[in-house]
């Protein structure tokens, strides 16, 4: 998923930069060229797939499974959207992940600012965050359904508190990364710490806090699925395991698909977030 | 934009970083006029930095006083802006936000403040890169943005650390002839540092000779020469070859330090602009 992005956004860089010969041509020619081979490799993908379901289907002890194949995962797409089981999934998920990813940026770029700014907390921390950062989300999850009232908020928690670690240590490496004269010479300027804060280090870091908030998008989203299959009735883990116990493998693919798809929006979102929202070598329009 | 300079006055200062470094500087004194230009020469060490620094605010002092307009600098203020030798301007914004950031700290309104940038952005003469991005500028149009950021808080006294040290020598004759000129019409004190007796030749109304550790004012010289002041103008030659004999001299004056290491900082100068 992450790949993928990053091929585009790289395809996407090359494009700005133009060779002096003929630009408009050239840009329509990469451009082109970078459509075929997004097409390109998602078809390569699908034809994968469409082999794999063709195999099982052709040996008598998988016939069963057949239906994880793409003809019968895209015939029950439209009757898992109009029963609204995907449109309810995701936005039970979205919910539970949107609040994680910002809890996790509440909480995680103040702790960033505070690692990257104060040396002591940053030695007293260090260990127990490393530590903590260790701890396999998943396995908060009996504790957090004692801790927290609802199923629901344990399984945020378990996202915000896989989120929180790329989102701190993002924004403490982009501080250390910061020019100290930009603070020397926001103070000459008359700037109070205020000012320093919003106008000097969270435009400065804006990269960084967007990068970490990506990769935690990425864990929050791969923990998301198996943390929903306990406890709840909705969401795109529940779909899955709901699929599964009735044995509908082509609702199943189905809604695999739609983790991809949906998680691939989700980070390639971002990734355009952080092309337009940094100043590191920003090229003249 | 109006503008009036400041008296300031420097009375027996003295610095040092801690307790287990020598004094940085010792008993340094200086009085400037409201408008006059200083610059301070001296090699490489000797606390020119760090005194400004003092005069900015940005640093507190060990003893002595130091009063602007009669009054104590305890810390940076909008009257008394520093400009550095790399400009650091703030990469992710344009031109025009750079220069008005100060602005945006003291809270003006957003339309008084774009006309003062604009103004600002006048007077180094970049306009038509007001909306360019800051990091696609060259050097020398980099320094023009920081000049411009440090004029639109119309300061009272521009100081001044080798900001044109890293430029190639037609820039930095152009940014030379023009900050001068820009402080002559304000009518604001500057006090600049620099390695460079020529650029102390054509900018300064006086040109302070430091030297020794801990460093010392050894020479107080007035420059009077018309403006605008060109590098071949016999008189300018005259008053370089005098300057470069008081630093030279200033250089032997028995001190702390290993004479010899003086003597090559000597050639350093006389070579730098014979170009
Ligand atoms: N932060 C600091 N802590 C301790 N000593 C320092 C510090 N900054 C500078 N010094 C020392 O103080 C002395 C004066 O430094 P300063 O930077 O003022 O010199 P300078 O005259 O500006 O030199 P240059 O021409 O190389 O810029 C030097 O000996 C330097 O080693
Ligand atoms: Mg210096």
């Amino acid at each position: 998923m992450s790949t993928n992005s990053t091929n585009v956004v790289t395809a996407g860089v090359n494009i700005d930069a133009p060779e002096k010969a003929n630009p408009c041509s050239r840009i329509i020619k990469t451009k082109g060229r970078s459509l075929a081979n997004w097409v390109g490799g998602l078809l390569i993908l699908g034809a994968l797939w469409w082999l794999g379901g063709y195999m099982l289907y052709i040996n008598p002890d998988t016939t069963n499974f057949a239906d994880f194949g793409p003809i019968p995962t895209f015939k029950a797409f439209p009757h898992l959207w109009s029963d609204g089981t995907i449109p309810n999934a995701l936005s039970a998920s979205s919910y539970r992940l949107f609040s994680a990813l910002g809890i996790a940026i509440v909480c995680g770029i103040p702790i960033g600012i505070l690692i990257g700014r104060s040396k002591v907390f940053r030695e007293v921390s260090n260990s127990p965050f490393q530590l903590l950062r260790m701890v396999s989300p998943l396995s908060w999850e009996p504790i957090a359904v004692i801790v927290f009232l609802s199923w629901n908020q344990a399984i945020i928690f378990l996202l915000a508190i896989a989120s929180v670690w790329p989102v701190a240590f993002a924004t403490a490496a982009g501080l250390a990364k910061v020019d100290p004269a930009w603070f020397k010479v926001a103070k000459n300027l008359g700037a109070n710490p205020w000012h320093i804060l919003i106008h000097i280090i969270l435009p400065a870091i804006t990269f960084d806090i967007l990068t970490g908030v990506r990769s935690a998008l990425g864990v929050a989203w791969i923990v998301l699925v198996p943390a929903e299959f306990l406890g709840v009735t909705s969401g795109l883990g529940y779909s899955i395991a709901d699929a599964r116990e009735t044995l509908s493998y082509d609702h199943l693919t189905a809604m695999v698909l739609v983790i991809g798809i949906f998680g691939y929006i989700l980070d390639s979102s971002c990734a355009l977030a952080i092309k337009k929202f940094s100043w590191h070598h920003k090229e003249e329009p | 934009m109006s503008i009036r300079g400041v008296h300031i006055s420097v009375k027996d200062l003295t610095h040092r970083y801690n307790s287990k470094c020598p004094l940085t500087f010792e008993k340094v004194n200086i009085e400037a006029e409201p408008g006059e230009a200083l610059i301070i020469i001296g090699r490489s060490g000797c606390g020119k930095s760090t005194l400004l620094h003092i005069i900015a605010g940005l640093l507190a002092t060990t003893s002595g006083t130091l009063l602007l307009n009669n009054e104590v600098v305890k810390k940076p203020s909008s009257r008394w802006v520093m400009m550095f030798q790399a400009p650091h301007l703030f990469p992710w914004l344009n031109v025009e936000q750079n220069v008005g950031i100060g602005l945006k700290f003291a809270g003006w309104p957003k339309k008084e403040a774009q006309a003062r940038v604009a103004e600002a952005i006048g007077l180094v003469h970049m306009e038509e890169f007001a909306k360019q991005n800051a990091q696609n500028l060259s050097g020398g149009q980099q320094q023009r943005v920081a000049l411009a950021r440090s004029l639109v808080m119309e300061p009272e006294l521009l100081l001044l650390d080798e900001p044109f040290s890293a430029l190639d020598a037609f820039t930095r004759t152009a940014l030379q002839k023009d900050v001068r000129s820009i402080a002559k019409e304000l009518g604001i004190n500057i006090v600049m540092v620099t390695h460079d007796i020529d650029e102390a030749v054509l900018m300064a109304d006086r040109a302070l000779v430091m030297a020794g550790s801990p460093g010392k004012i050894m020479h107080d010289i007035r420059i009077d020469l018309e403006d605008p002041r060109d590098r071949e103008d016999p008189a300018v030659q005259s008053m370089r070859a005098n300057l470069m004999q008081m630093f030279h001299d200033a250089s032997h004056v028995p001190s702390d330090d290993d004479p010899s290491d003086e003597v090559a900082a000597d050639g350093d100068m006389s070579t730098l602009h014979s170009v």
